[in-house]
């Protein structure tokens, strides 16, 4: 396993992957939403338990990369299926 | 109907929302005195090392709690009247209630030493700690700290990270002794030590010691003295139970609920940091301090207030956590005993953790990226997860779920056990029986 797969596998989940939450470890300190370059409120996004689905979302990883307690991952969504969590 | 709530936190948030989910029309009125209002006290550590800025701490919006519908009195109740069903309001003014949610959270244990109210002595319970920290922190920079669990860290770390020297005194021989393991302790404070960090083991603060009102240093049990511009404190938190307690509402070590977060007054519920909470799996009633339990209990409440019935199953409790910069999560049952650095319990914490029945430790790891297992007769009672964070979501939802994990506790025994790679493997068939 190198790190060319990983980084093959990083560029397939940023096309085609959203921003998800595991709302359980999330106490709402809005690191996230402070770190977003486009102003998403992800933290409201992790209250409600929704992926960021966002067409504006550039799954840039800002908000997953600062947040202290693991909250959030980017997980391989299809487009053509559904667009929920 | 007329819901009333007192408290501004996450419980009383989340039950106002369940209220409203069920009872569009019926009156909300939510009353507390902490003049800030709903705002995320777990990300006031984040705030003190500059991660974010203070308005970053409020989730909601003005329009947010306009679709709410509630009405928000600032102000603080000083009695329960309980027979009329009455709130007296700074001791005056009377607001009538149907259904009453106690959420009033708990506050910080004072540290009860000569010299403790000397300026420059401090704690982080509310945002006003936090600015009060900052504040001081641009002019004096030599601060001790005291006290133990996750408060006492994010204090060190926010101080250090706006430049002061801290000094960090822990009355054993190690930190969070009763949460921890000694490996795990040790990897803490290696990393406080990297830091710039003074660890100072065996000291027990006896005094505060000061000069125009204002603190200079302490003194030790053992002699020694040691000077300081600041001393910051978290011995730990104790719940707000005076109110009920006056009313005449059943108290243990917080508000007694049962599983619906009643308390003994029908119309009376509690939940959240004041709320000691009848488990009917274990039997026992039990004090947490944590940001997701009390989100849970206010939905739960809520929707008890408006007339359904949704009794509140404790799942095993878990914190994620920084220690010393390292993510951490706890879940389920880790240690047990007591810690002399805490009175009772700290924020974040939960009684469970320190419940552990007899259990075999498997463990791996280094320096860094540590695992610890609690492993029971079938399941997994507890684990701790620091460093990389791979493993935290299944084993919580592993140890959650009570999954029969017979298969592999051999395995997970053998002597130098790869026990990540074995728990990784045996989460991604479990996972998939649970999906089916």
């Amino acid at each position: 396993m190198g790190i060319f797969r990983r980084d093959t596998e990083r560029h397939k989940v940023l096309a085609t992957g959203h921003v998800v939450p595991d709302s359980s470890r999330c106490v709402q300190c809005g690191i996230c939403t402070y770190n977003c370059p486009i102003g998403i409120d992800v933290r409201a996004h992790v209250w409600r338990a929704e992926a960021v689905t966002r067409s504006e979302c550039l799954t840039c990883g800002e908000c997953v990369a600062r947040c202290p307690r693991g909250v959030l991952r980017f997980e391989q969504t299809d487009l053509f299926v559904g667009r929920g969590a | 109907m007329r819901y009333t709530i007192i408290g501004t936190g996450v419980a009383g948030i989340a039950a106002i929302e369940a209220i409203r989910s069920v009872d569009p029309t019926g009156e909300i009125i939510m009353i507390g005195d902490d003049p800030h209002g709903f705002y995320s006290r777990p990300g006031l550590a984040y705030y003190l090392t500059g991660e974010l800025h203070d308005k970053a701490l409020y989730p909601r919006t003005a329009e947010d709690y306009r679709k709410l519908n509630f009405r928000y009195l600032k102000g603080r109740v000083t009695r329960i009247l309980r027979e009329g069903h009455t709130l007296e309001i700074d001791n005056k003014s009377q607001l009538p209630y149907d259904r009453l949610l106690i959420a009033v959270g708990a506050q910080a244990i004072p540290l009860e030493v000569p010299g403790a109210n000397l300026e420059g002595v401090l704690k982080l319970d509310h945002m006003d700690d936090a600015k009060c920290i900052l504040k001081f922190s641009q002019r004096w920079k030599t601060a001790i700290v005291v006290g133990g669990g996750i408060t006492a860290l994010e204090l060190v770390e926010g101080l250090v990270s706006r430049g002061v020297r801290v000094h960090y005194l822990l009355r054993g021989d190690r930190y969070w002794s009763n949460v921890l393991d000694k490996q795990e302790s040790h990897v803490v404070e290696h990393r406080l030590k990297e830091e710039g960090v003074t660890l100072h083991y065996h000291a027990e603060v006896i005094e505060v010691t000061g000069k125009n009102n204002r603190v200079n240093g302490v003194r030790l049990l053992d002699g020694r003295a040691l000077k300081c511009d600041l001393l910051a404190y978290a011995i730990g938190i104790r719940p707000r139970t005076a109110l009920a307690r006056d009313a005449g509402l059943a108290i243990d070590r917080g508000i007694l609920v049962n599983e619906f977060l009643q308390t003994n007054d029908p119309a009376i519920f509690a939940a959240g940091d004041v709320a000691q909470v009848y488990d009917p799996i274990t039997g026992r009633s039990i004090l947490d301090s944590l940001w997701g339990p009390a989100r849970e209990q206010g939905y739960a409440a809520g929707l008890n207030m408006a007339g359904e019935r949704m009794a509140y199953i404790k799942p095993a409790p878990f914190n994620v956590t920084r220690l010393a910069g390292l993510t951490t999560t706890i879940i389920g049952m880790v240690g047990r005993g007591r810690d002399d650095d805490l009175i009772g319990i700290a924020r974040g914490d939960s009684e469970t953790w320190r419940s552990l029945p007899d259990a075999i430790v498997a463990q791996t790891g280094f320096e860094v990226n540590r695992l610890r297992l609690l492993v029971g007769e079938k399941k997994l009672l507890g684990a701790i997860v620091m460093g990389d964070q791979t493993l935290s979501w299944p084993l919580q939802k592993l140890i959650a779920g009570g999954a029969d994990i017979s298969p592999i506790r051999a395995q997970l025994l053998a002597p130098s056990a790869r026990i990540g790679d074995i728990v990784a493997e045996f989460w991604a068939g479990w996972r998939t029986q649970a999906v089916a």
